[in-house]
């Protein structure tokens, strides 16, 4: 992993060690084998790996909000295609907003999940510099909503569940983006998702930025991956507004309360999908079946409501969300 | 400012103190105003058409029959969800902004006639936190629309709105996907969103229901946008083009249907409710 945040050094220094002993051990073949055929380099790797796991975990089980933060943005971090081609058979892309372009920034497509067939819709950053400059570092213009708008129009009238993958740091904001009206872009998928007659069900991979997180939110169930976050602006944002320094960020990350558990105590999101040790990015395949099997217990739950029950689900769901006292009461 | 109007022989500061809420100076041409002859214009400058801030109650005696109104769900108030604190915590500032605005938070709903039409009708308040959008903004609208479907009514809804609250972080957020699912509900019973973009209308309001009515109308020279100007500038490390993202630059790219002033207001939405068949009273 090329990418190392400060406070996965010291895991990232052991794994880096047990690989250098790998390459050791593969070098010296079997006459380094002790008297009982045993490898001592292989025992002493395993517990080495061990170590590398549990430091993960206790490192891991003690992060600031702004190290989760740093975590739902890490660069190694799976994005929507790694899970498609994990968790979707026959995926087939779907291209464009039949309006004005092309956007990459945000895929769609129709596959099968476990057999079934289902719409797709995640954000998509890039890796690498170039290829952040096609996928617009996963922050879609008005023609990525209009494509996603299309596809809840879609998926409706031919009754196919809708998966959607969050991932953005947040809408695209540029002139042309407000040309084209992002606003409205936005707008119409949360009235579109409102509507769709089909379940909907969001996962949230790694950042949840605000309205352009939104228009692929407003689902029956919503699920977050552990270090995944979701929020009403960016820290940055935030901090620049309320202290005009947007490298208090980190303070804002804590008064914001974006991180999983806590958006979960908040009841905008119903499970948090536990990653690996380590992070989504130490094992993809693992975070790949942990989101799998929430999906399945999801759709199971939902596929038995007609569709006017489950429009009503989701209205129900949003419904109920917000604080408020009635002082006349 | 004409120097001519100079009152002869006074100084500086004892000239500001005696100008001080008798004259106002325009925002747009920079013309000299009588307080009193603004409030009668409603706040609309004669000389060159800018509209300036109005006040709530102003809204609803220039917009509504006289002692028509009666509200909804006045008694709301914001709680502290997240336990914001930014140097100030909310429940500070929101005691800060009651007191200054009058009101309980940042929308006034409810019901009224026009022209002897009954409507449902509300009005954001911009000197409530910016108008920002928090959960009692979000529930407001939402129970307007229900009521709106329950006792058939059309929706008049007047937005000015930095968009969403901050400091009610993610809860805030998901008011967005809660008053839109309302609207959609008032489109599948048929009946009419006039949904008015005053000055300001950004951010999560208008990347919610702002932009989605059945007819979309602007203040003249009102701020429509998502993204603020400062951001934009930060991305783009260009300066924006004069005119961006104000009513008359959402209309030339199709976002709006018209710009209409402050006071033709009151005609024209009765107008586009009987065409759309809203019964009278």
């Amino acid at each position: 992993m090329a990418f190392v945040l400060p406070f996965e050094k010291p895991i990232a220094d052991l794994i880096g060690r047990v690989r250098e002993l790998r390459a050791v051990a593969v070098l010296r073949g079997p006459e380094g084998l002790d008297d009982d055929g045993d490898d001592p380099i292989e025992a002493e790797l395993k517990a080495l790996e061990g170590r590398a796991k549990d430091l993960a975990k206790e490192i891991f089980a003690d992060l600031t909000p702004w190290q989760k933060v740093q975590l739902s943005r890490h660069p190694a971090r799976p994005y929507t295609l790694d899970y498609v081609s994990r968790l979707i058979t026959d995926f087939t892309e779907l291209a464009g907003d039949r309006r004005f372009a092309e956007d990459e920034s945000l895929i769609a497509g129709l596959g099968r999940f476990e057999g079934r067939p289902v719409a797709v819709l995640g954000h998509q950053k890039g890796r690498g510099a170039k290829d952040n400059v096609r996928r617009n570092f996963g922050m879609p213009h008005p023609e990525g909503y209009r494509k996603a708008l299309r596809i809840y129009e879609l998926a409706d009238r031919f009754r196919l569940p809708i998966l959607t993958f969050i991932d953005t740091p947040g809408a695209y904001p540029g002139i042309g983006a407000e040309e084209r009206g992002q606003s409205e872009a936005i707008g119409a998928c949360l009235a579109a998702m409102a509507r769709a007659g089909v379940p909907i069900i969001a996962t949230i991979i790694g950042e949840g930025g605000s309205g352009g997180a939104l228009a692929l939110g407003v689902a029956n169930e919503v699920f977050v991956l552990e270090y995944g976050t979701y929020s009403v602006i960016t820290p940055e944002g935030c901090a620049s507004i309320l202290w005009k320094d947007g490298s208090k960020a980190d303070r804002a990350a804590a008064q914001m309360r974006m991180t999983a558990d806590e958006l979960f105590g908040l009841g905008v999101v119903d499970g948090v999908v536990e990653e690996p040790a380590g992070g989504a990015h130490h094992d993809v395949d693992a975070t790949a079946d942990a989101i799998r099997a929430t999906l399945r217990g999801s759709l199971d739950r939902l596929s038995s409501l007609t569709p006017h029950a489950l429009a009503d689900h989701r209205y129900a769901r949003f419904r109920r969300l917000g604080t408020f006292v009635d002082s006349a009461v | 400012m004409l120097p001519a109007r100079k009152p002869a022989g006074l100084d500086a500061s004892l000239k500001q103190s005696f100008g001080k809420g008798v004259f106002r100076k325009c925002d747009g041409c920079g013309e000299t105003l009588t307080a009193e002859r603004l409030a009668a214009t409603f706040e609309v400058c004669e000389h060159c058409g800018r509209h300036h801030k109005l006040s709530t109650r102003r809204w609803l005696e220039l917009l509504l029959d006289e002692g028509s109104f009666h509200a909804w769900d006045a008694d709301l108030v914001p709680t502290d969800p997240l336990g914001f604190e930014d140097g100030k915590r909310y429940p500070d500032r929101i005691s800060a902004a009651q007191k200054k605005s009058g009101w309980k938070d940042a929308i006034c709903t409810g019901h009224g006639t026009m022209f002897d039409r009954p409507v449902a009708f509300g009005v954001f308040i911009f000197e409530f936190l910016g108008g920002s959008m928090g959960s009692v903004v979000g529930e407001k609208i939402t129970r307007m629309f229900e009521r709106a479907i329950a006792e058939r009514l059309p929706v008049i809804l007047l937005s000015a709105s930095g968009g969403a609250r901050m400091q009610e972080g993610i809860l805030s957020l998901m008011q967005m996907a809660k008053t839109v699912s309302a609207r959609e509900r008032l489109r599948d019973a048929r009946l009419p969103f006039i949904s008015v973009s005053l000055n300001p209308t950004t951010g999560g309001v208008a990347a919610s229901f702002a932009l989605l009515g059945d007819v979309n109308i602007a203040e003249p020279g009102a701020l429509i946008g998502f993204a603020g100007q400062r951001v934009i500038e930060a991305t783009i490390r260009q300066t924006l083009p004069e005119g961006f993202q104000r009513a008359e630059f959402l209309k030339d790219h199709g976002m709006i249907d018209r710009i209409v002033p402050r006071t033709e207001m009151k005609r024209e939405f009765e107008r586009i409710c009987a065409l759309l068949h809203c019964p009278t009273v």
